[in-house]
């Protein structure tokens, strides 16, 4: 599979530059030019991808099409026809969702005395969070400080995040690393136990910790290890299809569907956290993605549907650097610590267009603008657009065998194919990658919702309009702990009502007030990809 | 231009496929919507490993179903679950000691030292050796040798002596994660300086400005070099 006659060309004159490139610094964008860029081809501005919502608590507000279609559809659930009175489990904190969030919260609310069950759509640790591979920002080192990150944060979110959230975010990520570490997570150290860390786009110190590139299967295997050795049920192939309410406007538990059988049941619980992650799968616009199978927004959905408030829903990360060549890859993640570790991003005729870590949404649309409007992109046998990202100029700078060594799955990945990333170059493309926003919280992971707790990529406002590297490590596991704690603190004192799903009702009544006749079933659960090929005849 | 198709079989069924599509692709190009048997369709989350034959090839072949493009005559199959044993310890009272890894997991102790869970693996792990390394007790060998394990559990599947390679692996890198890692000192500090709110002052400041004040001094911050 490795590289075309015409590809390889382009190569040629990528390695003809680089000796001159390994000594030339390309000048970061001025903030003007950044505005300006990121107006004209970044996907968040395309207007044709937007549009108003119709109802519901975040009715005329900008939307992208695919997930207002969802946040408009029917539910699954025949609330005349669902039986209330058989309860199938009952527990005190309902946490729906197994990735790092869910996990998190799962164990700070059983260590906290709740009865906890745990819920996913899939396998338990199937999510996001196992395919984060660049890193987790804290602010330990001694040149850094809370503050420092917290103007990161807010610089990277263009001063959009809401203030409170990132500073809980930035003041217990120190804390945090010391949980997963206690936990038994390995992080890269030196023998004197002092962290790595490296920079990503848009951080002014170097506090990215990771754990080789596997940082985010290292955490959530440890979490998910430690849930499973305490009293947590954990319930799996398990999605959530829709919250249950009581009489006093409490969040009171969910409608869990058995994936195989098709079966409903009914679990009562005193308080829900969702931490469903993101919605990458809807494919906005088009765009291929970094996601997880399961990745299509269950979770806003839900929310919307008890009447929570969405925030900053109209802006995703497009990760810079999406795999863009072989077509089999199409999207997949290349971790931001290749540029990290001081590969640049060259166009077709092995030059720099943009300097390699600016913060992701302005890196996208600098890609974008090379490709679509400079027109010096490669482009592959499909007709996919690319750039490349010089991965051998790191071992060059860093030493012989560096690569091989910090970028184990990358080098795995595109070895596969038959390229050697240590050798060649490899061939990029922004992916649909993060779900900025989401389900408003606030510092404690509560919403307007009584009883109603969010944690980590389903959550809105502590990203902002764009979230920095190893900002999703973190927002995971710092509120998936505050979410937890207090889902438990309220569990405590909730005295719960008769069970309904009224809501579902005044959804429906809300519908037809907005002249809505949805086809579609949400939350959509799983994408489909089926084509329904027959089989062929096996006369042999 | 048509895409070439080929031949395969699926649970004994032949389609004809494209012939760039990985066998995940292939099975939902046949119209198999997945439940078990996907997962981050990226390498790392060990969801869709399979054994796969080619026609005429008595070897059963191992791979990740999203990582592996089809060939023709391949006959595929689905392993959505293998029921590996899996220890319940709590983290908190063990001790990095052989004595403790082999109280846990006896079994590391019946291993044949015959390979095949390293000719199973689709990451390329040695698995054998880290076992190996087990039967010695050396926690933080098997920690190094194992890191990138996506935990698929092939090797349990097809081991001889009936180990949970995976399981036996990540206990070893908790116990090295938590107990035979050097400790971070600039870690314990800085979490000693929040808890006695060294910070605080700063971070309301900061938490008031205005979003002019606040993009000047994002401006101005200084940069650390490379």
């Amino acid at each position: 599979m490795s590289y075309t006659p015409e590809m390889g060309e382009s190569i040629r004159r990528v390695e003809a530059t680089r000796q001159r490139r390994l000594k030339e610094t390309h000048p970061r964008m001025p903030s003007q030019e950044q505005e300006e860029i990121l107006k004209r081809f970044h996907p968040d501005y395309v207007e044709e991808g937007m549009r108003p919502l119709l109802v519901g608590p975040n009715r005329g507000d900008r939307t992208p099409k695919e997930l207002a279609a969802l946040l408009e559809g029917r539910s699954h659930i025949d609330p005349a026809a669902f039986d209330l009175e058989r309860i199938d489990y009952e527990c005190d904190v309902l946490v729906i969702g197994g990735g790092g969030a869910g996990a998190s919260a799962a164990l700070l609310a059983q260590e906290n005395g709740a009865q906890v069950i745990l819920t996913t759509k899939l396998r338990f640790g199937d999510a996001n969070t196992m395919m984060a591979q660049g890193g987790i920002q804290a602010a330990d080192k001694p040149n850094d400080s809370p503050a420092i990150h917290y103007l990161d944060v807010m610089g990277g979110g263009h001063f959009t995040n809401v203030p409170e959230l990132v500073e809980a975010l930035v003041m217990d990520a120190p804390q945090v690393i010391q949980w997963l570490e206690d936990l038994g997570c390995m992080f890269d150290k030196e023998p004197d136990g002092t962290m790595k860390t490296i920079h990503g786009g848009g951080t002014s110190r170097k506090r990215m910790h990771f754990a080789r590139d596997y940082s985010g299967a290292e955490i959530m295997r440890t979490l998910r290890d430690e849930v499973r050795n305490r009293p947590i049920s954990v319930l799996e192939f398990a999605p959530v299809v829709e919250l249950v309410m009581d009489d006093r406007g409490q969040v009171a538990g969910a409608i869990l569907l058995n994936l195989e059988t098709g079966d409903y049941s009914l679990v009562k619980a005193k308080t829900v956290v969702i931490a469903t992650g993101g919605g990458g799968r809807l494919h906005y616009q088009g765009f291929p993605t970094t996601n997880h199978y399961g990745a299509t927004a269950d979770g806003l959905v839900l929310a919307y549907r008890v009447g929570a408030k969405l925030a900053f829903i109209d802006t995703m990360q497009y990760h810079p650097t999406g795999a863009a060549y072989p077509e089999q890859i199409l999207g997949q993640l290349v971790t931001e610590k290749v540029r990290g570790l001081g590969a640049q991003l060259v166009n077709v005729e092995g030059e720099q267009f943009v300097y390699p870590l600016e913060t992701r949404d302005v890196e996208s649309a600098a890609i974008i603008r090379e490709c679509l409007e400079r027109k010096k992109g490669v482009v592959t046998p499909t007709g996919q657009p690319g750039i490349w990202l010089d991965s051998p100029m790191i071992d060059i700078l860093k030493g012989p065998g560096t690569i091989q060594t910090n970028l184990p799955a990358m080098v795995r990945q595109f070895g596969r194919f038959g390229i050697d990333m240590t050798e060649e170059p490899i061939l990029v493309y922004p992916t649909l990658h993060y779900q900025n926003g989401g389900i408003a919280i606030k510092p404690d992971g509560s919403t307007d919702i009584p009883n109603l707790y969010v944690a980590g990529e389903v959550a809105g406002g502590v990203q902002g309009r764009n979230r920095l590297m190893g900002n999703s490590l973190l927002e995971i596991t710092v509120y998936g702990r505050r979410a937890g704690k207090a889902a438990v603190l309220r569990a405590r004192e909730v005295e719960l009502g008769e069970l309904t799903l009224e809501h579902l009702r005044g959804w429906e009544r809300q519908l037809k007030e907005a002249n809505l006749e949805p086809q579609i079933a949400s939350p959509l659960l799983l994408p489909d990809y089926t084509r329904h090929a027959r089989p062929v005849s096996q006369a042999m | 231009m048509a895409e070439k198709l080929i031949p395969i079989y699926i649970m004994g069924k032949k389609y004809e496929v494209p012939s760039s599509l990985t066998i995940m692709r292939a099975m939902e190009w046949a119209g198999y919507k997945l439940i078990r048997g996907a997962g981050c369709r990226s390498g790392f989350c060990g969801a869709c490993a399979t054994v796969y034959r080619l026609k005429g090839d008595y070897h059963l072949r191992i791979g990740l179903a999203c990582q592996t493009v089809v060939e023709p005559e391949m006959y595929l199959a689905q392993i959505p679950f293998f029921p590996a044993e899996k220890a319940i310890y709590d983290i908190e009272e063990l001790k990095p000691t052989p004595a403790q890894l082999f109280q846990i997991y006896p079994e590391i102790l019946r291993c044949l030292s015959c390979g095949t869970c390293t000719k199973a693996c689709p990451q390329e792990i040695e698995v054998m050796d880290y076992m190996a390394d087990a039967m010695k007790g050396d926690i933080a060998s098997v920690a190094r040798k194992s890191f990138d394990c996506i935990m698929c559990g092939l090797c349990a599947a097809r081991c001889p002596a009936e180990e949970a390679q995976h399981n036996v692996a990540l206990l070893c890198r908790r116990l090295y994660g938590k107990y035979l890692a050097p400790k971070s000192q600039h870690l314990r500090e800085r979490i000693e300086e929040i808890e006695a709110g060294r910070f605080d002052q700063e971070l309301a400041r900061l938490r008031r400005m205005s979003r002019e004040e606040l993009r000047q001094r994002y401006k101005e911050r200084d940069i650390e070099p490379d």
